[in-house]
């Protein structure tokens, strides 16, 4: 009977055990573009083991799961309790809303204030997460290829066609390509933007396809017809499939290379002292010379069951200390607003990733309105797919430039109008 | 001793025997009562039902009620998951599907990309089907030669099929990419890099090449199966009557082959009209929608799209069911006309 009842005592024991972790799982859905993937792991484990009670699962994934899996399952009721995420607004819907669970509801205002509302629903005042990181669209140039080519690289007030006729010399000189613009739509709407494109109507549902915008992309699908730009990128895929043309621009077979900022962490460890590379900003058009501002926000999911637990992690990470290291250790430029305003020291010995972080910096203040508004827009993403899948047909030769800009329009209107 | 068996055993091993069987027996013995019980109640042929009715309950559960509410949600529009969350359309979107200036010119339809996806389909299945029949009937009639080491090289020719189609797609599109092994072993010979797979031509030929390569092995198998089943008194009457290899071939091998050859040919259609996954790793369905085929167009519409619209998903897939069930008809039709023509002879 002793014996039967030790065994029920630690069966017990076994089953209370399991339900506790279970109470205070958190599980994060993360991926990286550089080295923020080891960096977060680090400050979590220093977390876990201030916070036993509290069991962070991190879930290391590839970009496309967060792009194409976790919405079907926020459709599902279902997912990770936070998830780090781009297209922040046209999910908001799925958030949680930290607010009363936070620790000092006020110092999130205060810091990540201006970013907030990129992450709720309109209207709201819900603080559902923050920004791991303020991105910036930019170009970067193998400076080493401008300078074997005797190429002078293009100034701070260059037109996209300049760098469209500087890259080329560059390319005939060294056989590389020119240039790269990575697969998405959100890359290609700085450079619409900068010749005056407005993807929001007046009563903010989505405008149609205007001037601006036809203006810098039939620079781009004559640029690929004409070899200048690396057709590879937009054609390796169909429909809306992201591809970025990094390797090719570590590899040392791109002149010129329309990126971001997220970039620079993968430079800093890729490409080393292989050669020299510098952030040229955004190249104009004729209304501006702006970038896109955007970034990867984590947010905690509405369906946790642990909305306390999550709340804790999700102060823990966003606190001042955590911020700095965070970016100061991934390279990244930081949301914080005093962590942003403070002196900043890179972890890093490459002066390419110190010169091109200043630099982004500096551009991130040349952002035109319109690219403002675009991170906090819900329609932005089905703006940007649409773009993608359609001009990629075009440069595929399957599509006339004129048809495409009528099935941008048309795809954008089925969607609307299906929500 | 008659009626008395002599076990040639050892003791402990019969022992042993009995003791792991014991747990079983005790299960038969406890299963025994209700079956039994089942029996009496719904006489012998009842109890087909209740052996079937596991399987059906699998069947019912993973595809009938799958189908029954994907036939649903084809019913109904928006961008979300759960069904009181949609709105019921009828037949809307079947209609954008069908809503065609030309079902032969894809930009005059609505859903272009559904009907340049069809089309894509349609000349994969010919050229794919086409090609892997004559690969594995050559491959089978090599393979059922006197060769040395011929289990070898049927391993070598199986080996593919045991790959992940995720890892054959890999492997090709490190081959073929700009920087790839093909370029590299072309470039002593003058050749410039060529980026294989952002051509038109090539990515289709490429995609029919791969499937074919990966999936061939299976099929040889099928038809060497064949060509051993066939008497070799028939060949060796045929070279006593100094009949030619390629008589010998067109009378004897073709004609008595025809039963494997329209299993391969069904089930080759219908594994092509499904193709997926090898293909959306190498070619991502590029260049432009080139390569994109009717299943990756499905899982684009419904899943991969910030323009998700499961609902045209659902309705396109039910469309593609009902292709899919008419070669499967196709297949059953073929299978029991040879079954008879069999008995017959």
């Amino acid at each position: 009977m002793t014996r039967m009842k030790s065994i029920g005592a630690a069966l017990a024991a076994v089953l209370l055990s399991s339900v506790a972790a279970h109470a205070g799982d958190v599980r994060i859905m993360w991926y990286s573009d550089g080295s923020e993937g080891a960096v977060i792991k680090d400050l979590l484990a220093r977390f876990s083991k201030a916070n036993p009670d509290v069991n962070v699962i991190l879930d290391e994934v590839s970009y496309d799961v967060v792009k194409e899996q976790l919405p079907v399952q926020l459709e599902a009721g279902k997912g990770p309790d936070i998830a780090r995420v781009t297209n922040l607004k046209a999910q908001a819907q799925h958030w949680l809303d930290l607010r009363p669970l936070l620790a000092d509801a006020k110092y999130w205002d205060d810091n990540f204030g201006a970013q907030a509302d990129w992450m709720r629903p309109d209207g709201s005042n819900a603080i559902t997460g923050f920004m791991t990181q303020i991105t910036l669209t930019g170009g970067f140039v193998n400076k080493t290829l401008f300078d074997q080519a005797g190429v002078e690289i293009p100034g701070p007030k260059a037109t996209w066609d300049d760098w469209a006729v500087a890259a080329k010399k560059v390319a005939d000189s060294q056989k590389v390509f020119a240039m790269a613009i990575d697969r998405s739509g959100h890359r290609v709407s700085g450079p619409n933007i900068s010749y005056g494109a407005n993807y929001i109507a007046a009563d903010g549902k989505p405008a149609p396809i205007d001037q601006g915008a036809k203006e810098f992309l039939s620079r781009f699908v004559k640029w690929n017809e004409e070899g200048i730009v690396n057709k590879d990128v937009w054609v390796s895929a169909a429909g809306t499939t992201y591809r970025a043309a990094a390797e090719d621009f570590i590899n040392g077979g791109l002149a010129y290379y329309y990126s971001g900022s997220w970039q620079i962490s993968g430079f800093a460890q890729k490409i080393g002292d292989s050669f020299d590379w510098v952030m040229a900003g955004s190249p104009c058009g004729t209304a501006a010379c702006t970038g896109m501002q955007g970034g990867a926000g984590l947010v905690a999911v509405k369906y946790t069951k642990n909305p306390k637990d999550v709340a804790k992690v999700m102060d823990y990470l966003a606190s001042v200390d955590v911020q700095k290291e965070f970016a100061e250790r991934s390279l990244f430029i930081p949301a914080h607003k005093d962590v942003a305003a403070g002196q900043m020291d890179f972890k890093t010995d490459d002066p390419h990733v110190q010169a091109a972080l200043k630099a982004f910096v500096a551009a991130a203040g040349q952002t035109a309105a319109p690219a403002m508004k675009l991170p906090g827009w819900k329609w932005s993403d089905a703006y940007y797919s649409a773009i993608v899948a359609r001009i990629s047909q075009v440069i595929a030769g399957e599509m006339k430039l004129d048809d495409a800009y009528a099935r941008i329009d048309e795809d954008i209107k089925a969607k609307v109008g299906a929500n | 001793m008659a009626g008395k068996t002599v076990s040639s055993e050892p003791p402990a091993k019969a022992g042993l025997r009995q003791a792991l069987s014991a747990p079983v027996r005790l299960f038969m013995g406890i299963v025994d009562i209700p079956m039994r019980g089942w029996q009496k109640l719904t006489g012998l042929n009842g109890m087909a039902g209740v052996f079937l009715a596991p399987n059906m309950l699998i069947f019912t559960v993973f595809v009938l009620l799958p189908l029954v509410i994907n036939f649903i949600y084809s019913t109904t529009s928006g961008g979300a998951i759960f069904l009181p969350n949609r709105t019921y359309v009828g037949a809307e979107q079947y209609r954008i599907l069908f809503d065609c200036g030309s079902y032969l010119d894809p930009s005059t339809c609505a859903a272009d990309t559904f009907w340049a996806a069809v089309r894509n389909t349609a000349v994969f299945v010919v050229f794919q089907v086409s090609a892997m029949l004559v690969a594995a009937l050559a491959t089978a009639l090599i393979l059922n030669r006197e060769l040395s080491n011929r289990g070898f090289w049927r391993a070598v020719f199986f080996f593919p099929v045991l790959l992940s189609p995720v890892v054959v797609g890999l492997i090709w599109k490190w081959i073929l990419q700009r920087q790839g092994l093909l370029n590299y072993a072309l470039s002593p010979f003058g050749f410039e890099p060529f980026s294989w797979l952002s051509d038109r031509f090539w990515a289709f030929f490429f995609a029919v090449f791969v499937s074919v390569w990966a999936h061939m092995g299976f099929y040889a198998l099928i038809l060497l199966a064949g060509l051993q089943a066939i008497p070799r008194d028939l060949y060796e009457a045929a070279a006593m009557d100094k009949a030619s290899p390629t008589r010998i071939f067109r009378r004897i091998t073709l004609p008595l082959l025809m039963p494997n050859l329209i299993v391969v040919l069904v089930l080759a259609l219908i594994r092509a009209v499904q193709i997926f996954d090898e293909v959306f790793v190498l070619t991502g369905g590029g260049p432009g929608t080139s390569t994109m085929y009717i299943t990756q167009y499905i899982y684009e519409t419904g899943f991969a799209s910030s323009l998700r619209n499961p609902g045209l998903a659902s309705a396109a897939s039910i469309l593609m069911g009902i292709v899919l069930v008419i070669l499967t008809l196709i297949q059953l039709a073929a299978s029991s006309r040879n079954e008879k023509k069999g008995k017959r002879q």
